[in-house]
This record gives C-alpha cells, sequence and structure tokens, in this order.
C-alpha cells in the first residue's frame, strides 16, 4: 500500500511540474508537502500542496539548490519521500544519497544510474558499449579551448559543443571553425560553472559531430523492480529554439515503423545497461533523410513533455514513479494511440525569444475534450525573472495529428494571457507553417521561421 | 550621448566595462542574466562610458538606466 510506505510526499520542485506531481500524489491518498522560495510564496503549487515550507529567497542556490534546507524541511514536515520533478536537484546524484541516508524515499533511479549517465561523456562511452549507435565525439572530458580545437580538428566542423554535466540546452552551441569553437567552448566552460550544482573539478566540456538536418526524438522507458524495463513510446521534441524545446508532439511524424521498433529496442537497453528503475528517456538524434539515430543521451528523471506520453497511452507517469519508488511492480502495457502534441507556453517575445517575466494581468486556458493544460501560474501572480520562462504546458490529443493540430489552433487562440511577454503568438504561427503541418520538420524549423520573417 | 537601456526586468550578471573606458560599436557592456538566460547589453556606437549605472548582483526593471556613452 502506497500509503504505508510512503505515506508523505516532499516534492523539491516549483511551478507547473510542483503543481501537476501534488495532483496525483494527492490523488493517490498521499499527503503532499511543498517547499518554496520567497519569490514563489504566491504560486498555486504552494497553496494546492497539503503543507508548505518557506525555504529561502529567491536565488535558487540559496532555496531549491539548497540540500541542507531540502532535508531540513523534509525532516520537519515528517516527509516520508521526495520526488524532486525536472531540473534543479533531479539528477544530483549527491541529493539522491543524502534523502536515502537520511532514511527516505528517493524518487527516482539509483544515485549510481544518475552518476553513469549525469556525466554526458561516461554516458556516450557506455552506450557505446551496449551496442547503441553514438555520433562522432569526444571519449574525454575537453578541459581547455587547446584540447577543444584539436578534437573538433578530427570530429571535423561543423561540431556541438555542450557540458558534460549540465542539461536543458544551456551551454551549447554550433560551432563551424576555429573562432566560433573558442566562443562556443567559452560559453559552454561558463555554463557549467553556473548552472551544474556539482561543478567542483572545472568544467568539462563534450564535442561531437554536428548533424545538419536532424529530428531529435526521445524514447520514455520505465524500468521496473527486478530489472525489466519497458518503452512507452516516443516524443518528437525537433521543435527548439535556443537548442531548448518548445513543441513535442507522439507519435513522431518523421520516423518508419521500423525505425521506430530499433529505437524502442535500443533505449530499453540503455535501461537496461544502467539497472534503471522508475521513469527516464532515452535522447537521440534521427537523420530523417537516412531513417537512422545516434544516442545523445539520457535524461534520469520525469521529462517536461511527459503529458504527451500520458496522452497517447493513458498512464500517469508520476504515479508510476510513486509506485516503483514503493516497490510496486505495475502491470504497465504501453498500446499508444492517437497523436499528443504539448505547446511550451513561456514567458518569452514571441519574435527574439528573449526573456519577458511580469505581473500576470489576465490568465485564461482552453478548456474541454482533448486539450490538458499544465500550468504554474494564475491571474495576479508575477512571473520572476529568477527561474526558466516556462509558464504552462498547453497539450491536445486526437485521434490522429490532423485532428490534434486543429485542436492545437483552437486551443491556442483560446489561451489568454496578459502581463508578461509570451510566446503563444509563435504557437499559432507553428500551426500555419507548412513545415510543420506536414510533420516535415527538423530542428532548424525556429531559426528558418525567424530567418524569413526577419 | 547614447543612453543604454534594460529591454527587461533581469539580474545584472556581469559588468564589462567601467566608467572611462573606451567602447566600440558592438562591444559588451554588461552581461544581464533573466529567466536561465544570458543576455549581453551591447554598445551602439563607439565612444566613451560616461556613466556605469548598474553593478553586479543588481536587479534591473525594464527600462532602467544601465549606461550612458558619449
Amino acid at each position: 500500500m502506497l500509503t504505508e510506505t510512503l505515506g508523505s510526499v516532499l516534492i523539491a520542485n516549483r511551478g507547473e511540474i510542483a503543481r501537476r506531481i501534488i495532483r496525483t500524489v494527492k490523488r493517490l491518498g498521499l499527503r503532499a508537502i511543498a517547499v518554496h522560495s520567497e519569490a514563489d510564496a504566491d504560486l498555486p503549487f504552494v497553496r494546492e500542496a497539503d503543507e508548505a515550507v518557506l525555504i529561502g529567497p529567491a536565488n535558487p542556490a540559496q532555496s531549491y539548490l539548497d540540500v541542507a534546507k531540502v532535508l531540513e524541511a523534509a525532516r520537519a514536515t515528517g516527509a516520508r519521500a521526495i520526488h524532486p520533478g525536472y531540473g534543479f536537484l533531479a539528477e544530483n546524484a549527491a541529493f539522491a544519497r543524502a534523502v536515502i541516508d537520511a532514511g527516505m524515499v528517493w524518487i527516482g533511479p539509483a544515485p549510481e544510474a544518475i552518476d553513469k549517465m549525469g556525466d554526458k561523456i561516461n554516458a556516450r562511452n557506455l552506450m557505446e558499449a551496449a551496442g547503441v549507435p553514438v555520433a562522432a565525439g569526444t571519449r574525454e572530458p575537453v578541459t581547455d579551448l587547446s584540447l577543444a580545437l584539436k578534437a573538433a580538428e578530427n570530429i571535423g566542423y561543423p561540431v556541438m559543443v555542450k557540458t558534460a554535466g549540465g542539461g536543458g540546452g544551456i551551454g551549447m552551441s554550433v560551432a563551424h571553425d576555429d573562432d566560433g569553437l573558442q566562443k562556443a567552448y567559452e560559453q559552454a566552460a561558463r555554463a557549467a560553472a553556473r548552472f551544474s550544482g556539482d561543478a567542483l573539478d572545472g568544467p568539462a566540456v563534450l564535442l561531437e559531430r554536428y548533424i545538419e538536418r536532424a529530428r531529435h526524438v526521445e524514447v520514455q522507458i520505465l524500468g521496473l523492480p527486478g530489472g525489466r524495463v519497458v518503452a512507452l513510446g516516443e516524443r518528437d521534441c525537433s521543435v527548439q529554439r535556443r537548442h531548448q524545446k518548445v513543441v513535442e508532439e507522439s507519435p513522431s511524424p518523421g520516423i518508419s515503423p521500423e525505425l521506430r521498433e530499433r529505437m524502442l529496442a535500443a533505449a530499453v537497453r540503455v535501461g537496461e545497461a544502467v539497472g534503471y528503475l522508475g521513469a527516464g528517456t532515452v535522447e537521440c538524434l534521427v537523420d530523417a533523410d537516412k531513417q537512422d539515430f545516434v544516442f545523445l543521451e539520457m535524461n534520469t528523471r520525469l521529462q517536461v513533455e511527459h503529458p504527451v506520453t500520458e496522452l497517447v497511452t493513458g498512464l500517469d507517469l508520476v504515479e508510476l514513479q510513486l509506485r516503483v519508488a514503493a516497490g510496486e511492480s505495475p502491470e504497465v502495457r504501453a498500446e499508444p494511440s492517437g497523436h499528443a502534441i504539448e505547446f511550451r507556453v513561456y514567458a518569452e517575445d514571441p519574435k527574439r525569444f528573449f526573456p519577458g517575466p511580469g505581473t500576470i494581468t489576465a490568465w485564461d486556458e482552453p478548456s474541454g475534450d482533448g486539450v490538458r493544460v499544465d500550468s504554474g501560474y494564475v491571474a495576479g501572480n508575477t512571473v520572476t525573472p529568477f527561474y526558466d520562462p516556462l509558464m504552462a504546458k498547453l497539450c491536445v490529443y486526437g485521434s490522429d495529428r490532423a485532428e490534434a493540430l486543429e485542436l492545437g489552433r483552437k486551443a491556442v487562440a483560446e489561451f489568454t494571457v496578459e502581463g508578461p511577454k509570451n510566446n503563444l503568438p509563435f504557437c499559432a504561427e507553428l500551426l500555419e507553417n507548412a513545415e510543420f503541418t506536414t510533420g516535415d520538420y527538423d530542428t532548424g524549423l525556429v531559426a528558418r521561421m525567424r530567418a524569413r520573417t526577419a | 550621448m547614447a543612453e543604454v537601456r534594460a529591454e527587461m526586468v533581469a539580474n545584472v550578471w556581469k559588468v564589462v566595462v567601467k566608467e572611462g573606458d573606451t567602447v566600440s560599436d558592438g562591444d559588451t557592456l554588461v552581461i544581464l542574466e533573466s529567466m536561465k538566460m544570458e543576455i549581453p547589453v551591447l554598445a551602439e556606437d563607439d565612444g566613451v562610458v560616461a556613466q556605469l549605472k548598474v553593478a553586479e548582483g543588481d536587479v534591473i526593471q525594464e527600462g532602467d538606466l544601465i549606461a550612458v556613452i558619449e
């Protein structure tokens, strides 16, 4: 019984994902405990939790990233389990260990699995050994510019430069020549030092061959107690700006049934190679013309875009995470049907995608059959500059892609946000874009849309 | 004389120049941070930094004066 093993669950996160986890925690009869910063005191997730603890000022380093404060809140409220959401401490193995050492249930994979996958260089090497294809790239951490230049010479330009420990597209950029590489390297090294909680050994950077017309397709996996790993279908996340996802859909309109089968089988091998437990995502790059793929990285946590998978499978991934963490072995049969699309509603201008925080003066979400909105805010709240710009996820589900697109157009038009800048006009524009509507798009789509309108 | 103002609410992450520095069109004056994004603020003219109104760690509002280039 979940109520006996878990009892109460502390959610070490904020905004829409905290609110979404709280919803499932409460539905299962468990107590939901929120932690929050001073800047977030008025947000719905704080109000909707059974109990909420103020853990520090707006600066995430002194609140959501402060392991000691989160653990202290857990002890003070009698939490028996901690769900980290995504971002912040979700892929911090030291935090996972501290939770377990404190006698609580960690709702995530074993810290060893986080370690293995958290270092992207190590993950690449491990996957190659497990027979999963990887892109040409560096096998050792690149710790200074001269090493980066040498590596780029071997791989051949253009190269993708990223931080070995980072995530979410931060610090990632493409270099086409030595000058570009210097800028890209410095940017990645800076990001490594600032955004990863554990950049103790100096910045480690990774270079990989850049595929010009690639799709970003990822597979949702679930590791069950006893070592079985199941694949719950894929998500296409090729609509990106600054290497960060804006729109995701399932199934991917750009892969053949044969390729899908190979990718799902490879994702299961990835999970099995690290003894993965719970929900995880295996990210791949797909060469749409060649119908081939390479392993990109694994995210050892719940993904922002998990609702897309929930809509086509009918599963509640947070519930499955909780059950697996409690030692249960739920019966999972994934036979995806229909088509789901998620639009990330960001507080940013729809042309250049620059941040546009501010106070929300009007907020009216669409609703109805086939529409799901996971939001972190209501009217009157302020979107502050301290955290990422995601305000809400607007998801639509139809019997096929055409129906989902039509629902998307209607729902985007019905969504009212006033106050902060927002990218709903971009979503509307995307839904009329021929590349997107035909499904024949790649990760360069948003840049091409903006090159035309600039 | 050119005033450089903030385009959005942001934290001042890094101040690159100081008062009295000579700058060229396109030089980075300060780097702002908002919503986990770095936003460099550039000089739009050649000149000298006559005034610098922000310090690292400041939170600035849209429209706030960052610097004056003469």
